[in-house]
């Protein structure tokens, strides 16, 4: 009571700018180093640390050193050749056609994984009565490793037995030597990689769909637009991250394609599906030429950490659009 | 002519509870009409099938005369203003004002001047160029007003669109949205769960709870004459008392709660149980020496221009009564509380049967 | 007139369901008929498949051949013991380097993290002769340990628990220095809890990261005693392929079905997931 009787103080006020806000505020978050933090970051990040530094820096760093050498059988380096083998590399005829079959195949698997799997989820986000059976087998693939998926159409692309082959006589169509054909073994290869990564995608793209707000489909509604100039208006642009996202987890993974290629074709038939990642296992553990190998993995490691690149960048820019 | 809607019910297969049970209303042209309800009473489940976003199970809806049951949203020339404001994060202002118009394909010459003049009105002009993200919550707001001025609709619906904004702007904004659909002759649907908005925007309130109509009329007449206990607690600040009290004698012309705090009624009331409703300006408290009295003072809110006292009736009821000015009270005090004389007297189904006088002197208190 | 467009609405609506179905039905079959193929041919008799015919008496001779004849089993064993102990691994390695990360003050912190970031952009398979040759130095060929080691920890996991550990309110940390916890207790006791459905994604994806493992354990196993399922499925393949068709669909649907329940089993728990990020 007494002090209210009291004329008040008149604090002076602040103009709160948002600049002003914001200094204050790092001003604030002076944290004091403490002593032990300094051990415990030892203790928590030393495991770490040293499994990443002996199985993912040096080895890259040796990768490189031993692509500026001929190797022995052994892999030891013998003689200094500096860039020569990346010279030589990007002058061999088959490499060429390495780099171009995977080019095919990276864009192919990156495409139709895209296309399909934004299909399946934009089916699959209505409310319709049993649509959770069908986004449990749309997302079935995830479960499939790639030894059973090698082999599961490998039976399919049989030519004598295979039910593709028994469908295009069915249907008069030309019986196509899917493994054995250098374009068709493309083709398979791509279709099976795509129906592999069409589980995961498919889920990606439909967590997308389902966060994309309600009412903004009602505010379109609203405004007159049907369902089709929503997808390409609201949809596409909503989710652009997330499709870029996915194009460029797709993408990586189609370059390190190894054991597909492997059960499926082992790079055949004549170098058509050789490639690079292949071609760095071949030339070093069946040919032992390390050297070679080497740089060939210098390259595979430059494109990929490229893209990689890329994302972050992009990622970092592109979060709220 | 205006919208008229006939026994409108919306039900879900699986709910046994219909979710909005037979809604009738008529809402003229040009007018500001308010659907007020507490969360989850249906209102804007109401609008959403006016706008045809959703269907109605049971009922019709008549748009200037037309039944409007199962056209789809863009036939029905309507805008709308969305809770979330639903403007797309990667348009910018203006793009987003223009969404609608590209969609129905007008002429591009058309669009911009619909767009420069709807930003004018809302005075965006200067953030055409921006993106969502980089705009205020109240300058958001303004774009999706825009976007239902741009279209041209003459009936605009609008779903809590000040709810995400703090206090001052939602001051500034009613009155603004006012202003607009005035300007532009707009029939306005407005749902919110602001009584207060209800009260100083509206031309017509509609009052729903428990998935139906309770009452719909002029907002005066809904503080002066609340239909049932629902509609007399849910306007008003502070809240009416409700006081459970028994007519002891057959055709009583006094309703007493104590021997201090009684009505007196112009016509006999029956044998039976009433609620008395009060509100709180219409009680007064006397302090009083000792013991006496018949409450005593829990809790003093003093606003400056008036003070709201919180006592507990020996009864053991609570009250709440608001005195004019600054008031000095203290807690634990004894007062004796006694009404003025204006009453509400509810049945004991809670519907309205009587009103005590002087009701309509009454000053609307619209606090907050 | 209203009724017509009323009525006209509805059959619109009722023959755009169909639509949907059917739609749904033709995707469904094809994501799934390489599935359904490879289980039928399982219980077909080798004899009938080798002739091409997809009909024939259907049993789990097959399957009885693929457990008594191969070391399915032992692959799946195998597989099974490396995965969980690589799971377990990068939960806890990735975990307290993530807590580093977020509530430790030390010099360089930024710096090193983006170290752990850039190991991201490596790829493991441009680096496999190294790395052969440093298991092959430190005599872990053919053993467990070799399929564990290099991989006890993920940048990834880090990168993703980092994360996840930024989400939990500041003012937590200070309750519990207030509350005198020393860091164990606080990792142990607020971090991991608040992170569970980080930790549990970042559980599925290294399980499953390990369990498609192909190239390393190809490079560095050669007994079926140690033989991961994915490299046993080759080799299984390279050996059977020509002559016993149906002995490798058996084997391939036995190492498909665990995968199939876990997944169908976990999806829930994932969805659920999914959802407490995506209310408001």
């Amino acid at each position: 009571m007494i002090s209210s009787l009291r004329p008040s103080k008149r604090r002076p006020q602040p103009q709160l700018t948002p600049e002003t806000g914001s200094q204050v505020t790092a001003g604030i978050k002076n944290f004091e180093l403490k002593r032990n933090d300094k051990y415990y970051a030892w203790l928590f990040l030393g495991p770490s640390l040293l499994v990443l530094s002996i199985f993912v820096f040096y080895p890259m760093l040796r990768t490189f050193y031993l692509s500026l050498f001929l190797t022995d059988n052994f892999g030891r380096p013998t003689v200094f050749v500096g860039f020569q083998n990346y010279v030589n590399l990007l002058a061999t005829k088959s490499y060429l056609a390495s780099l171009q079959a995977t080019g095919i195949y990276v864009v192919g698997v990156a495409t139709f994984t895209i296309i399909v799997g934004l299909l399946l989820a934009a089916v699959a986000n209505q409310k319709i009565k049993g649509i959770e059976f069908f986004r449990t087998i749309f997302t079935s693939t995830m479960g499939v490793s790639v030894s059973v998926s090698a082999i599961f159409w490998l039976f399919m692309f049989n030519p004598s037995i295979g039910i593709l082959n028994k469908l295009a006589v069915g249907l008069h169509l030309p019986v196509v030597n899917w493994l054995t054909d250098p374009h068709w073994a493309m083709v398979a290869v791509i279709m099976t990689s795509v129906w592999m990564h069409l589980g995961f995608t498919f889920l990606i793209f439909f967590g997308a769909l389902q966060s994309v707000p309600k009412t903004l489909y009602d505010a379109a509604d609203v405004a007159g637009t049907n369902s089709r100039y929503q997808f390409w208006h609201i949809t596409l642009p909503m989710i652009s991250p997330t499709l870029f996202f996915v194009a460029v987890i797709t993408l990586i993974s189609s370059f390190k394609s190894f054991g597909l290629i492997d059960l499926m074709t082992a790079g055949g038939p004549t170098n058509a599906t050789n490639l690079l990642v292949y071609r760095v296992y071949r030339d070093a553990f069946v040919d032992g030429n390390y050297a070679l190998a080497s740089t060939e993995s210098i390259v595979l490691a430059v494109i990929i950490a490229l893209i990689t690149l890329i994302q972050f960048k992009l990622l970092a820019k592109r979060v709220n659009y | 002519m205006g919208i008229e809607l006939r026994g409108i019910t919306k039900a879900y297969e699986h709910a046994a509870q219909p979710v909005l049970r037979e809604v009738n209303a008529e809402i003229q042209d040009g007018e500001l009409f308010v659907i007020v309800g507490p969360s989850g009473c249906g209102k804007s489940t109401l609008l959403r099938m006016i706008a045809g976003i959703i269907p109605i199970t049971a009922g019709q809806l008549a748009i200037d005369g037309q039944v409007m049951n199962g056209v789809p949203p863009k036939d029905r020339k309507l805008s709308m203003v969305f809770q979330s404001y639903a403007l797309y994060p990667f348009l910018d202002v203006a793009a987003n004002v223009a969404f609608g118009l590209k969609a129905r394909k007008m002429p591009v010459a058309e669009i911009k001047k619909r767009v420069t003049e709807a930003l004018e009105m809302v005075n965006l002009t200067k953030y055409r160029a921006r993106k969502p993200r980089e705009l205020s919550g109240g300058q958001r707001q303004r774009v999706a007003l825009a976007r239902a001025i741009a279209s041209d609709a003459k009936i605009c619906l609008m779903d809590e669109p000040l709810s995400n904004l703090d206090a001052q702007l939602r001051v500034k904004m009613r009155a603004e949205i006012r202003e607009l659909q005035r300007k532009l002759g707009l029939t306005l649907i407005y749902v919110t769960h602001d009584q207060t908005e209800a009260m100083t925007m509206a031309d017509h309130v509609m009052v729903l709870n428990d998935q139906q109509v309770q009452q719909i009329d002029t907002p005066l007449d809904i503080y002066n004459h609340p239909a049932n206990h629902f509609v007399a607690q849910f306007f008003g600040t502070p809240q009416i008392n409700l006081l459970t009290v028994k007519a002891e004698q057959q055709a009583t012309h006094e309703l007493r709660v104590d021997s201090a705090l009684k009505v007196v009624l112009k016509e006999p009331l029956a044998l039976g149980t009433y609620t008395l409703g009060i509100r709180p300006n219409q009680l007064i408290a006397t302090t009083v020496i000792g013991d006496t009295g018949n409450a005593q003072v829990i809790n003093v809110e003093t606003l400056g221009e008036q003070t709201i006292i919180e006592a507990i009736l020996d009864s053991g009821v609570p009250v709440r009564i608001v005195q004019a000015g600054q008031v000095q009270i203290d807690i634990e005090q004894r007062i004796e509380v006694t009404a003025k004389g204006a009453a509400f007297i509810f049945d004991d189904h809670q519907q309205l049967i009587v009103e005590q006088g002087g009701i309509t002197d009454d000053q609307l208190v619209t606090a907050k | 007139m209203e009724m017509t467009t009323a009525g006209q609405a509805s059959i619109r609506r009722r023959s755009g369901l169909v639509f949907k179905y059917l739609l749904l039905a033709v995707l469904a079959f094809v994501i799934i008929f390489p599935f359904i193929l490879g289980l039928w041919t399982s219980f077909l008799p080798t004899t009938e498949i080798a002739k091409g015919s997809l009909q024939g008496h259907l049993s789990w001779q097959n399957y009885h051949d693929a457990f008594t004849q191969t070391p399915i089993l032992r692959y799946l064993f195998n597989s099974l013991v490396i995965s969980l102990i690589q799971m377990a691994a990068h939960l806890f390695f990735a975990s307290i380097a993530a807590y580093a990360f977020v509530f430790l003050e030390f010099k360089y912190r930024e710096q090193l993290f983006y170290v752990v970031l850039a190991t991201m952009m490596l790829p493991f398979e441009a680096e496999v002769i190294p790395n052969f040759q440093t298991v092959r130095s430190l005599h872990l060929l053919d053993h467990y340990a070799v399929m564990v080691i290099p991989f006890l920890t993920s940048a990834f996991g880090i990168f993703m628990l980092r994360q996840a550990f930024k989400q939990i309110p500041w003012d937590l940390k200070e309750a519990a220095d207030v509350d005198g916890l020393s860091h164990w207790q606080f990792y142990r006791q607020v971090a991991l809890p608040y992170s569970k459905i980080s930790l549990l994604t970042l559980a599925a994806y290294s399980f499953l990261g390990s369990w498609n493992q192909y190239l390393w354990p190809m490079l560095t196993t050669f007994s079926n005693r140690l033989r991961p399922v994915q490299d046993g499925l080759r080799q299984l393949h390279s050996e059977e392929t020509a002559t016993n068709w149906g002995l490798i669909q058996a084997s391939a649907a036995i190492v498909v079905i665990p995968t199939l329940i876990v997944l169908f089993w976990g999806q829930r728990y994932f969805k659920s997931g999914l959802n407490e990020g995506s209310v408001k």
